[in-house]
């Protein structure tokens, strides 16, 4: 095999391998989050299939497939069926500029757990979660109906409004390590937890990119788009069978997203919170940190919403444009002057 | 051929395809999506270039933040079918024309004149080549009065929009 082939077979092999774990993740997720929301409520939840329930993501993937798929009679029917698409390419594709792990070495070459490291990661990261808008704002549209229309719109102003923040909570992130690339961010936040992980540093920009994200990936309290009582399910409403779950994974994928992101740049990634526990028997075990912290991210948005009623339009809007723009900003600006002053 | 080769045709197909999806099709929402399978595909061709500065700018600026408010003024009027003016529009027809063979006449001189070949080597669009430049003494003052021109377009607008906040 030439070079080129055995790069082309690795990047190949390294997209596979990264888009099936997120996929096993989220039939995971749905069972984890069914589970802890229910015993956070005092029930039980799914608990039939197999030992302790553990089975019930692979009944409900069943019983998704065998359902009838429907298309409503005024749908548009290319934009009805591109949308669930759309929406699932732009959550995977986020997923490929997140440092995972350490280097590893695999059959006499040296492996980055990582499918790209991108000179502009972080810049990446922002088009990518711009586009990921269309996917719903498509569906939203495509059903012709106006509850579905309406789940749309509301959804591209929130994540409209949001996304501005949601960029700009990472500007002190990036100031602070001098780099758009996500690898040079984590590695800027080498050494002891306290004070050298960004959730120290970046308080701030942490609490502004919590609130951003949480609003992007539409959970609760900003889950308005799919509100029940006003929109009966907003903009997956006329979507059934697998195009209903493929816009339900698109959802998980990027909340995981959002997990992963966040523990790139503000908890300090793969790298271990104490230096001496980086290594156990002389092996980097910077994949076991990663998947820790991306784990306890997932809890708490599972958390959040059983703790969280759901927000007013009004007030997501005044709080999104007048309190955390604003603090971004400020942040920024304080960072930027930091670092101007004490060099 | 080599693997960017592939890509690059890949991408400017899509390009060009959609592009004339835009201009070909009655439907606006329609031209819209085309419009930014266009912008993301250029975008790819950017970054092929060895810009990946200025490929993510492309989808963020373009495909990201402009499409997306044309979609949702597109949505919110429910504009369905393509306004066309009254009348003959034989003056449309013959502008349409003209125009169109200048920029025939544009792409015909650039492709006649463009040395063939790869591009300058030692070329560098990376974000810190870029920055430098950009906040070089050439362009700095100009980058600013540009950034207060945009501010003072937007105080602008939502003083326009909303009297009283």
């Amino acid at each position: 095999m030439t070079p080129v082939q055995q790069e082309l077979l690795i990047a190949t092999g390294k997209v596979l391998v990264f888009v099936g774990v997120f996929l096993g993740l989220f039939s995971g997720m749905t069972y984890v989050e069914r589970r802890l929301l229910a015993f956070m409520q005092f029930r039980l939840g799914p608990n039939r299939v197999g030992p302790f329930g553990l089975l019930q993501p692979v009944a409900d993937g069943i019983k998704l497939f065998f359902k009838e798929e429907v298309m409503p009679e005024g749908a548009n029917k290319w934009a009805f069926m591109a949308a669930p698409a759309l929406a699932i390419v732009t959550a995977f594709l986020a997923i490929a500029v997140v440092p995972y792990g350490p280097t590893v070495h695999l059959f006499n070459r040296d492996i980055p757990l990582q499918i790209a490291d991108l000179d502009v990661g972080v810049l990446f990261l922002f088009a990518i979660s711009s586009l990921g808008v269309y996917g719903i704002v498509m569906a939203g549209w495509a059903a012709n109906n106006k509850y579905t229309l309406l789940g749309g719109l509301r959804s591209s102003a929130q994540m409209f409004s949001y996304e501005l923040s949601l960029g700009m909570s990472w500007v002190g992130a990036i100031i602070l390590a001098g780099s758009f690339r996500i690898s040079d961010i984590v590695a800027s936040q080498a050494g002891w937890f306290i004070p050298n992980w960004n959730f120290f540093r970046q308080a701030p920009g942490f609490l502004v990119y919590l609130v951003a994200a949480t609003a992007e990936v539409n959970r609760t309290p900003f889950d308005l788009p799919e509100a029940e009582t006003e929109l009966v399910a907003g903009f997956h409403t006329e979507y059934s069978s697998m195009r209903f779950a493929l816009l339900q994974m698109a959802e998980y994928v990027n909340m995981m997203t959002v997990a992963a992101v966040g523990t790139s740049l503000f908890f300090g990634g793969w790298l271990a919170p104490v230096p001496g526990l980086q290594h156990v028997f002389g092996r980097d075990i910077g994949l076991l940190w990663f998947l820790l912290k991306m784990g306890a991210g997932l809890f708490f948005f599972i958390w959040l919403r059983g703790t969280v009623p759901r927000f007013r339009y009004d007030q997501l809007m005044n709080f999104g444009w007048k309190v955390l723009l604003p603090l971004a900003t400020l942040n920024i600006l304080g960072t930027a002057a930091w670092i101007a002053f004490s060099k | 051929m080599t693997l960017d080769a592939i890509l690059f045709y890949v991408f400017a197909a899509a390009a060009l395809g959609s592009a004339l999806v835009v201009v070909g099709q009655r439907h606006p929402t329609y031209s819209a999506f085309a419009l930014i399978v266009t912008l993301c595909s250029l975008s790819a061709v950017f970054g092929l270039l060895g810009s990946p500065f200025i490929a993510v700018l492309q989808v963020v600026v373009y495909a990201g933040a402009i499409m997306v408010l044309f979609l949702f003024v597109l949505m919110l009027l429910r504009v369905t079918r393509e306004e066309r003016p009254a009348g003959g529009g034989w003056a449309l027809k013959a502008t349409a024309i003209g125009l169109g063979a200048v920029l025939a006449a544009q792409v015909g001189s650039v492709l006649a004149t463009v040395a063939r070949g790869p591009g300058a080597p030692g070329f560098n669009a990376s974000t810190v080549s870029v920055a430098r430049l950009l906040f070089s003494p050439a362009y700095l003052y100009v980058f600013e009065a540009t950034s207060i021109l945009i501010l003072a377009a937007l105080v602008g607008a939502v003083a326009l929009a909303k009297r009283d906040l």
